[in-house]
């Protein structure tokens, strides 16, 4: 028997019963639209927290003045920050660290020409740079020298340029932040969110020393709320830890049994922590729309298993007339196949639309990728046969002369 | 592949056991019949006589408990059930009383259901099977569903699907059995030509003596015995 001649006869028998064929396959289409649709979703925050991760930079120490709830009792944040520029530079000294640069966070409104805007100004160094891995659009980062000198530059992120420029270009103008003036000399290659969820390229950056003098007027010069610390290697990370501990104890001279007055957070850790938790909940939405997809196929299951009981006579004709146990086990095999791939079909069409939709509506990215469209028509495959093999065999399985006797 | 002088059908000791409730039940007690290529044969018995167990044997869509049945020199006893489906499908046609055509199916469709098995393409298939509906006069009907036909149609779609694949033998239970006697009168003169000038074979279980009449060899079974078996010189003009 030729293989057209199944789909035919699969095709003719489905269509003869298009109520049944829609219900079996509806199991299908909302099995296959939900496993679509679910590892759209976790697939589209793994790839939001990754592009996160990587904007981050690699191999991340945050190193915080004040400790954080470990002894309880002593707080040492607030106006007078524990860490100083010489502790950032002692820290870089440490042979197994690439780059440390010491952060004075604040707000600031920005004005250009006449327009206004608030935003995020970091006071660092040029190792914030490096430590970001933070590349420039246009013009160029400010030097030690600036930091040195507490030179009035700053380097804007991409969302401060539009809004304060628009098209114009800001290499070389003037901007005022808290009234200072500052000469903008570079724009930060785009970041986009970071892992909380803010803006990265909502920002300006300008020498640690000239944001404490001209933006935050910080009475306590030569210190800094955080240090930004860059190991060489993931493999060096604990090793780098510790040896950032012991200085910075050495440093401050805390002795034995003492609290810190600083919190040592490895930033990359944290990241992965937060990587492996979408992964899980990405793994965990996909293996309960595979349930769904199990449960279409069990459909399918019974209603051939109801179909096989119903043409018993069918099958007696048709192999008195010649056909062999195989091309009725094919007839029924292909049918469920049939269903399966044709239910798979319209349920990835209603899976990849619903993606579409939440993303349009609900504003989450999605990410429907090849892998999962293939794995499910590959899955869908499998349930056909799996589930389309029992009632094919039982029915290849009659006698002859029992299926034309039955009715 | 016939074995010359060899009779087409050759049962010996044929013997059909059902299991029942209070044991088994011998429908059939040692049949031995030879039947050669060309014959036309009517089997005749009450009711119950082993005459539909015994065309199944013959028909291949049994076996039997006990005995030898060669089908051209053939020991069908030794195939496989996949051979057994490929030579109903190649050597044997079916006739039935109740018709079993496929509901669903046109009559062209029906027809054409042995040839797919053949492994026919899809046009090739459609056309024989339309020139065998011709050779059953429903040529034009060839569209409609068996349930658009009257029974002496509808048999005569189940005559053209049992000859689809140019069988040697066509077995026929009580093929006229829910026709009237016009009907029956036109299916019995089909099978007469299909026998008289193509040199098919024809086995045919009937009750009514005119319609045995049409046979030149009749076969009377009563308990699963054969009890008579009588040629007739005479052919019907
Ligand atoms: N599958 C079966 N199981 C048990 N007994 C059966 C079975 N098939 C037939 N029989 C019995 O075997 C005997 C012969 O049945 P068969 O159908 O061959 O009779 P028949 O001569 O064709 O009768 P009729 O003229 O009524 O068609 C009957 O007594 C019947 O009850
Ligand atoms: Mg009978």
């Amino acid at each position: 028997m030729i293989f057209t001649s199944l789909l035919e006869t699969a095709w003719h028998a489905l269509t003869t019963h298009r109520m049944r064929s829609f219900l079996t396959m509806l199991g299908m289409v909302i099995g296959v639209a939900a496993v679509i649709l679910m590892l759209a979703i976790g697939q589209g925050a793994q790839a939001m927290v990754r592009s996160s991760i990587e904007s981050m930079g690699s191999n991340l120490f945050i190193i915080m003045s004040g400790a954080v709830s470990s002894g309880g009792a002593r707080v040492a944040t607030g106006d007078a920050p524990s860490l100083t520029f010489d502790d950032a530079d002692a820290i870089r000294d440490l042979p197994d660290i690439m780059a440390s640069a010491p952060v004075s966070p604040g707000g600031a409104q920005l004005i250009y020409g006449g327009v206004n805007w608030n935003t995020s100004v970091y006071g660092t160094t040029p190792d914030y740079a490096v430590v970001r891995n933070w590349s420039m659009a246009s013009g160029s980062f400010f030097s030690d020298a600036d930091v040195r000198r507490g030179a009035r530059v700053a380097v804007i992120g991409g969302v401060v340029a539009r809004e304060l420029f628009g098209d114009e270009d800001p290499v070389g103008k003037i901007i005022r932040i808290k009234q200072a003036p500052f000469e903008v000399i570079g724009v930060l290659a785009s970041k986009g969110q970071s892992l909380d969820g803010r803006d990265q390229d909502d920002t300006v950056l300008v020498p640690i020393s000239s944001a404490q003098q001209k933006i935050f007027s910080n009475t306590l010069r030569n210190r800094a709320r955080f240090i930004m610390v860059q190991a060489v290697s993931e493999k060096r990370m604990d090793a780098a830890e510790t040896s950032i501990n012991d200085l910075l104890r050495n440093r401050h001279r805390i002795g034995l049994g003492q609290d810190d007055d600083f919190t040592v957070r490895n930033l990359t850790a944290l990241a992965e922590t937060a990587a492996s938790t979408t992964r899980i909940m990405s793994l965990l939405l996909g293996a309960i729309a595979a349930i769904s997809l199990v449960v279409g196929g069990i459909g399918i299951m019974n209603i051939m298993l109801v179909s096989v009981t119903e043409r018993t006579r069918e099958i007696g004709i048709r192999m008195a007339i010649g056909a062999r146990r195989r091309d009725v086990l094919w007839q029924f095999l292909v049918e469920a196949l049939t269903l399966s791939l044709i239910g798979c079909g319209i349920g990835l069409l209603f899976g990849i639309g619903g993606a579409w939709l939440v993303e349009r509506l609900a504003g989450l990215p999605v990410a429907v990728t090849l892998a999962s469209v293939l794995m499910a028509v590959g899955v869908s495959f499998l349930i056909g046969v799996f589930f389309g093999f029992y009632p094919a065999r039982r029915a290849a399985g009659l006698n002859p002369i029992d299926a034309l006797r039955s009715q | 592949m016939a074995v010359p002088g060899a009779p087409l059908i050759e049962v010996a000791n044929l013997e059909k056991d059902y299991p029942t409730g209070a044991g088994v039940f011998q429908a059939l007690r040692g049949v031995s019949l030879s039947i050669a290529e060309g014959e036309f044969v009517a089997i005749m018995g009450a009711s119950g006589s082993g005459k539909s167990t015994f065309m199944n044997l013959l028909g291949c869509l049994d076996r039997p408990t006990r005995g030898s049945y060669h089908l051209d020199g053939q020991d069908v006893g030794r195939l496989s059930s996949d051979q057994l489906a490929a030579l109903r499908n190649r050597e044997i046609g079916f006739v039935f009383q109740g018709f079993n055509l496929l509901p669903k199916l046109t009559a062209l469709d029906n027809v054409a259901l042995p040839l797919m098995y053949a492994g026919m393409g899809r046009e090739a298939r459609r056309r024989q099977a339309q020139a065998m509906l011709e050779r059953v006069g429903l040529g034009e009907r060839s569209h409609h569903t068996p349930l658009q036909l009257s029974g002496g149609q509808q048999q005569r779609v189940a005559i053209a699907r049992a000859l689809a694949t140019r069988p040697r033998i066509i077995f026929a239970d009580e093929p006229t059995g829910n026709l009237d006697s016009e009907t029956s009168r036109q299916v019995m003169d089909l099978f007469s030509r299909l026998n008289r000038e193509e040199g098919i074979t024809l086995v045919l279980v009937t009750h009514e003596a005119d319609i045995a009449a049409y046979a030149r060899r009749c076969i009377r079974f009563q308990d699963g015995q054969v009890i008579e078996d009588t040629t007739v010189a005479q052919a019907v003009a």
